[in-house]
């Protein structure tokens, strides 16, 4: 082989590669990934029954409920629109009412949102980042509430 | 007395590091001896003048100085000692003066054992690394200074953040940082070549010892980092594609694409242009791992604080150095001479295999990573990338990357014999056919990719070490032979095996725990008994236990296996009432290289309590596998080959087979 056909093959090749890899991200950002929404979003947007996302605001006080089988269910609210969750596990340890909340899942027909992962913040400081973004959408975050609000979500 | 001592002494350094920048390059130009020998006196001196730093913050923490406003925010009088000197990097001022620490230190070394550099290459080296060093002063003295006071002394400190008091603290990060910024010297050495367009096998051999000794350390960092996320959240996961676990996971990836492209540039002389930008790309993407992390850009448990122009100033080194190095390369690169030809199918043909699909690999985590980050700035809309993307794109191009893996060490160099290698494989093959038949069928047929992993795992495992069995002749020579030609046996070539070896052990204990953990979350009440994987968990009773700086409720468990008592395991819940906040310490109960895993939840009003239970099989061979990693690593680098100035090996021991 020539040094010339050397290279073809091997620019060939990678490009090969880097072409199964493009296919496979495009496809996998389809499938795989995750909005985040606000309680108002959820409403507004009319989000399709069964649609997987993120929702994230306050847990409403006075909306916690526990019911049998590590069964949880409360309200996310931000302010304006109240969604409702359940959740069946143990919730982080910081996660109270009037605290900031992620919930990953599902709504379901009824409107009710089936969760099966629940975040809480990270310590007294912090608030999760897509928390204070929904509170600011909706008018009921004041400057300096919490200083500083990036922070951990998990 | 102490912070003004500190903050002088990196004022001080960041003078000597502004000479270091300019006079050896001037030196080398005027071919002025004494100038280019300066750059040695301030290199150690800069190291001196951060340490001096450094110890002054350190003494700062260790006596509860709270009128230092980061010893006032991070600590507290009645935390152990141990978090006291930990909290030091516990926070952001504080990580970043540990990063210039690690930042001089690698350029002391430099200076201290580049005896044998060219006079020329070692003065561009010391300098360029001096104007990373110089950025990151600036950066800390311009917007994270650490030494700031307070106008009025208060009589107590905030707390360290109470899930960073963890002895994980002590150990994870400086490790990272060993590695993230042990990359610098690569970099270094890959702009002087630029700047003095003049790169030959030499070259390689003075920056593979260094990039291999950041590669061992940010593999332990990253496993230290996993096993640490592991025990301390609770819910036993060892990786969650975390934008920030990503961070240190691209200059992985990239540094050891760099590590093997290294040796083919030593060995034959070719790869030269690609081997720069490899170094280029891995220290950038230790720089944008550092952006990432500690711009605030990101939510995460590693995100201190969000500060906006701390953000924008580590932006705009990122662009300074990133963009002026890729100039730098783009119109220096092409004067590069072209080195030794290779076939396709050759050693060096599969060291270019191994750095495509690594770099092809490390852009989707990247892609993964930086995408959330593109589209919420461009749209608004916020996504999260987790788990499935990556098992979708990064997993496939992994499996391409085992498979070939144990063929590399196997070419010949130049032109290789494909079918030969494959046929030197086959008991490799074999033992990995017949392992994905037998899963398969213990299994019941309930997963494809699960037996197909195991048998790749151990195709890999016995693959790499293939190469060492005919080597050595172990099973075919008498022993006495056999043990002569171990000995004669390159370290390197040790140190592949072994760390390919490590590679496929921590691939197994991945899957195993993946696929065939269990786990139960149930609410107990006393006396009550769990069961899982033939394990029973009889709950005896919650307690309260007070630490030193919080109290803890601990709750006792009895384990059994088959009826007997095989230990206590007791997970607690902490609650540090300096920042109103709890943590979880999970029990862990290692039984072989598996693990129980047991976390408290909270405790409800009839006396019960929720706990999550899990079973995790072979789970400590993922750690295991990366400490072994990190053995063929120091092994291959204790080579005389690569230890600086040793002449090249002579002729091989007669003993060694005739290649």
């Amino acid at each position: 082989m020539t040094r010339k056909q050397r290279r073809l093959v091997l620019i060939g090749t990678s490009l090969g590669v880097l072409a199964i890899a493009a296919a496979l991200v495009l496809g996998a950002l389809r499938d795989s990934i995750v909005f985040f929404n606000s309680p108002t979003d959820v409403v507004e947007k009319h989000q399709p029954p069964g649609t997987r996302m993120r929702i994230g605001g306050l847990v409403k006080p006075g909306s916690l409920q526990r019911g049998d089988n590590l069964l949880v269910q409360f309200a996310v609210t931000d302010g304006k629109t109240d969604i409702p969750v359940r959740y069946q596990g143990i919730v982080p340890d910081l996660f109270r009412e009037g605290q900031g909340v992620v919930a990953e899942g599902k709504i379901e027909p009824n409107g009710m949102f089936a969760a099966d992962t629940v975040l809480a913040k990270h310590d007294e400081r912090y608030m999760p980042r897509e928390v204070v973004d929904a509170l600011k959408q909706s008018g009921r975050w004041q400057e300096g509430e919490a200083k500083g609000s990036g922070s951990a979500v998990r | 007395m102490m912070p003004e001592l500190g903050h002088y002494a990196l004022v001080l350094a960041l003078a000597l590091g502004l000479v270091q920048s300019v006079a050896p390059i001037i030196g080398a130009r005027t071919h002025d001896a004494a100038l280019i020998r300066l750059a040695n006196s301030t290199a150690l001196m800069q190291f001196a003048f951060v340490a001096v730093s450094f110890a002054a913050l350190v003494i700062c923490y260790v006596t509860s100085d709270f009128s230092v406003i980061t010893v006032f925010e991070n600590s507290h009088s009645t935390m152990p000692l141990i978090y006291k000197f930990t909290s030091v990097w516990g926070n952001h001022e504080g990580s970043m003066l540990l990063w210039v620490l690690i930042l001089s230190l690698f350029g002391a070394l430099v200076a201290g054992f580049g005896g044998n550099l060219p006079a020329a290459l070692k003065a561009h080296v010391l300098a360029i690394q001096s104007w990373i060093a110089c950025a990151f002063y600036l950066f800390i003295l311009l917007t994270s200074n650490p030494f700031l006071r307070l106008p009025q002394t208060p009589f107590e400190g905030r707390d360290l953040n109470p899930i960073l008091q963890d002895i994980g603290l002590a150990i994870h990060p400086p490790l990272l940082y060993l590695g993230y910024v042990g990359f610098s010297i690569a970099f270094s050495f890959a702009i002087a070549a630029l700047i003095e367009g003049r790169i030959d096998a030499a070259w390689a051999r003075w920056v593979r010892p260094w990039t291999l000794t950041a590669w061992i350390f940010l593999t332990l960092g990253i496993a230290m980092g996993s096993y640490w996320a592991y025990y301390t959240l609770g819910w036993g996961g060892f990786w969650f594609w975390d934008p920030v676990e990503n961070a240190s996971l691209m200059p992985w990836l990239a540094g050891t694409a760099l590590l093997h492209s290294a040796v083919v540039m030593e060995k034959r002389n070719a790869l030269k242009v690609w081997t720069i930008l490899l170094a280029i790309l891995t220290f950038s993407l230790s720089l944008i791992g550092t952006f990432l992390v500690r711009s605030g850009v990101l939510t995460s448990v590693h995100a201190f604080a969000n500060d906006p122009t701390r953000g924008v100033f580590i932006l705009a080194i990122l662009v300074l150095f990133i963009g002026g190095s890729l100039a730098l390369f783009a119109s220096r690169a092409p004067a590069l001479k072209q080195g030794g030809l290779f076939a396709p199918v050759s050693r060096e043909g599969a060291l270019v295999f191994n750095n495509l699909f690594l770099t092809t690999a490390c852009l989707t985590v990247i892609v993964g990573t930086l995408y959330p980050l593109a589209l919420e700035a461009i749209t608004g809309e916020k996504i999260s990338v987790g788990a499935p993307f990556f098992n979708l794109t990064f997993g496939p191009l992994f499996v391409a990357l085992m498979f070939a893996m144990p063929f590399g060490p196997l070419l010949a160099w130049k032109r290789g014999d494909l079918l030969g290698v494959a046929q030197r494989l086959m008991s490799a093959l074999a033992i990995g056919i017949v392992a994905v038949a037998v899963v398969f069928a213990v299994e019941g047929g309930q997963s494809v990719l699960a037996p197909f992993g195991v048998g790749l795992a151990l195709y890999v495992m016995v693959g790499a070490l293939i190469d060492l069995l005919e080597r050595t002749g172990l099973f075919r020579l008498p022993l006495a032979t056999v043990r002569a030609r171990a000995a004669g046996l390159p370290r390197s070539a040790w140190g592949t095996a072994i760390a390919h070896s490590g590679i496929a052990i921590s691939m197994l204990g991945i899957i195993c725990a993946a696929t065939w953990g269990t786990e139960r979350i149930v609410a107990v009440k006393p006396k009550q008994t769990i069961s899982l994987s033939g394990y029973d968990l009889t709950f005896e009773g919650l307690v309260q236990r007070p630490g030193p700086n919080y109290s803890a409720v601990v709750g006792t468990f009895t384990m059994r296996s088959n009826g007997a008592v095989i230990g206590v395991m007791e997970p607690s819940k902490r609650s540090f009432s300096a920042r109103g906040m709890s943590t979880n310490e999970a029990a862990l109960m290692t039984r072989g290289a598996s693990q129980l895993y047991l976390s408290l939840g909270d405790a409800n009003n009839d006396g019960s309590v929720a706990v999550r239970l899990y079973y995790k099989p072979m789970v400590m061979l993922i750690w295991v596998g990366a400490v072994v990693m990190m053995l063929g690593g120091a092994l291959s680098l204790s080579d005389r080959r690569l230890r600086v100035g040793a002449p090249k090996p002579a002729a091989r021991s007669t003993l060694a087979p005739a290649e």
